[in-house]
């Protein structure tokens, strides 16, 4: 039984409050920008990097950093937006470079300009496989880092990742941390109504993965779930570990949540200021 | 599997690429421990791949028939330090895997060689399993360096080459036994360079991969006529060597390309644009495939059917001169 640190989990909440709220603001400077997966996978996005990675922003090449692939390389604004708040770049660096001509910033991230990303990715269905060949590079040199990979639930239609689940299982990479980030709703309509995933669970089981399911939009079952990992050994046969995040897309800003339409978009000024109210009451409720 | 053997008189040792170039890879882990193999269900017991598996448990990655992640894999472990092969049959590789080829290898800009086997129409399964346009797609692809070596021992040196200067490449081999065409190491060669093989006055066979072949037979035929032919091995066909082009062009005005490969998008075409981008003026014919799904068979029936072979090459060159 694991017991749980509140601490953590209240600092952990209020980073990810604050995260939310460069997000927003970060799209009204930039004008148009996903929002919708980024909100949903914030919370587990916050707790990797600020406390359950092995990681140090002042040195975000340390060969023994746990890595972090991001499936769904859309959402690379979340890291950008981590990315500044732990200092690697200013904001004015951020917002002025966006999708300029000599900037590093774009909608999908690339390792070229931002050596902090450990792949660049954008193309679906490519990042788990990348994570595969990462964890199996750590189990030759018998390192001690582990790999996370980050998927969008719609991202799963792309057969490659079930090609990598599979590999992943045969291999035992018990180095390998798959989260899945379960908000339901792909790029235009909801995942049940386009292909459905249901039960997600239930699949990675039947294909020998380790499997984790928690509402990822409560720190404390983050907490819980990530506390609860084995330490990470490369070289143990082990089953790779699914953490199947269960979350709402655009949450903690309610005219986003659960709605298509904000997969991507834009934010103006009145409509930042209503947001940024909205997730100060999202977190005054107890952001359940 | 046995290998295809080619009908020739002369320049008859053969060369298993599919043996020699895993053998090299095999070498070469051996001294470098950050060396990679991964493969898609291509160890046959008793192969040299299989060999591998058995030396390089550890190192070796065999992720099934399943193209993309053996592509995507492979440039995970290169992200994280390593030198990495990846091998499969090349007409499910270039085609099916080429998200992963341009994003994660070529974009990433990681050391992974690719290597596509069965390369052309050479493996004797039909349309479904013949490679015409690996040249295409893996030119279009930036930061990619595509190579089709002209025998196995050349694929060797290219492996050589990999390990010395890791970069995102495409490796393009046939399927089993071809001719040699060259009797020893001792020629120069670098990635970009291509090799006159023979020199000559009248015109010129830009050859690549088995084209390159088939090319110095038929300059040998059209040698006992008094016709003297000039016959380049350009392995590399991005970056194409522009320059031994021009002068070839200058110096015998008449350019021919073969290649085992659609006629569009591989080395018939990257020469074209050369040509037309610098205002050179020759006599040009492009040899390959037809820009069709090609008929049933071997080598040794299609080459002659579609033209490329020596026969047709020779045919070619008499019909410009």
């Amino acid at each position: 039984m694991i017991t749980i640190d509140t601490q953590l989990v209240s600092k952990l909440e209020e980073k990810a409050l604050q995260i939310r709220k460069e997000l927003v603001v970060y799209c009204n400077k930039i004008g148009n920008s996903h929002l919708g997966g980024p909100l949903s996978m914030t919370d587990v996005t916050v707790a990797l990097f600020y406390h359950f990675m092995r990681y140090d922003p002042n040195n975000y090449s340390w060969p023994e950093r746990d890595r972090f692939i991001l499936g769904k390389g859309h959402c690379a604004c979340l890291l950008y937006n981590i990315f500044t708040d732990m200092g690697m770049f200013s904001k004015e660096e951020l917002y002025g470079e966006y999708n300029k001509l000599d900037g590093r910033f774009g909608q999908h991230p690339n390792r070229k300009y931002l050596p902090m990303f450990d792949a660049s990715t954008g193309s679906l269905g490519h990042g788990l496989s990348l994570a595969f060949g990462y964890a199996m590079a750590g189990r030759m040199d018998k390192a001690n880092w582990r790999v996370y990979c980050v998927v969008g639930d719609g991202e799963l239609d792309e057969g490659s990742n079930w090609e990598a689940v599979m590999s992943a299982a045969h291999y035992q990479m018990g180095n390998l941390v798959l989260i899945v980030d379960r908000n339901r709703i792909s790029g235009c309509r909801h995942t049940e109504d386009t292909i459905a995933l249901d039960s997600l669970e239930k699949k990675f089981d039947a294909f020998n993965w380790h499997v984790i399911s928690i509402d990822g939009n409560n720190m404390a079952q983050i907490v819980e779930a990530l506390s609860a990992l084995p330490e990470s050994d490369p070289v143990a046969r082990r089953k790779p570990v699914v953490i199947v995040s269960n979350t709402v897309k655009g949450k903690g800003i309610d005219f986003m949540e659960d709605q298509p339409k904000w997969h991507l978009g834009g934010l103006d000024d009145e409509k930042m200021a209503e947001a940024l109210s909205l997730l100060d009451a999202y977190s005054k409720r107890g952001a359940k | 599997m046995a290998g295809f053997t080619f009908n020739v008189e002369e320049m008859t040792v053969m060369g298993n690429a599919r043996e020699l170039v895993p053998k090299k890879i095999f070498e070469l882990m051996k001294q470098d421990k950050d060396i990679v193999y991964v493969l898609s269900d291509s160890a046959v017991t008793g192969s040299i791949p299989w060999k591998i598996l058995q030396a390089y448990p550890d190192r070796t990655i065999d992720v099934g028939i399943a193209e993309s992640n053996l592509v995507g894999t492979a440039a995970g472990a290169a992200l994280a330090g390593k030198k990495a092969f990846a091998t499969a049959f090349g007409p499910f590789l270039s085609i099916r895997a080429t998200d992963q080829i341009c994003l994660d290898v070529a974009y990433n800009d990681v050391a992974v060689c690719v290597i596509g086997t069965h390369g052309g129409l050479t493996s004797g399964g039909g349309p479904t399993h013949y490679t015409i346009m690996d040249y295409a797609v893996m030119r279009a692809i930036p930061n990619m360096t595509m190579i089709s070596p002209s025998d196995a021992n050349q694929g060797a040196r290219i492996v050589d080459e990999f390990v010395k200067n890791p970069r995102p490449m495409y490796l393009r081999l046939a399927r089993g036994e071809e001719p040699l065409v060259y009797a020893d190491q001792d020629y120069p060669f670098q990635i970009g360079k291509a090799v006159v093989t023979r020199e000559g006055r009248d015109a010129t066979v830009i050859g690549t991969g088995i084209g390159v072949y088939n090319a110095l037979k038929a300059a040998q035929e059209l040698e006992r006529e008094g016709v003297s032919i000039r016959v380049l091995d350009m392995h590399t066909i991005k970056p194409l060597d522009g320059e031994a082009v021009l002068k070839a062009v200058k110096e015998t005005g008449i350019i021919i390309t073969v290649e085992d490969h659609n006629i569009i998008g591989g080395l018939g075409s990257a020469v074209a644009e050369l040509l037309a981008e610098t205002n050179m003026s020759c006599k040009f014919k492009r040899l390959g495939v037809p820009d069709v799904f090609a008929k049933l068979g071997y080598p040794d029936t299609l080459y002659p059917y579609y033209g490329y072979d020596e026969v047709g090459i020779a045919k070619q060159i008499k019909a410009f001169l």
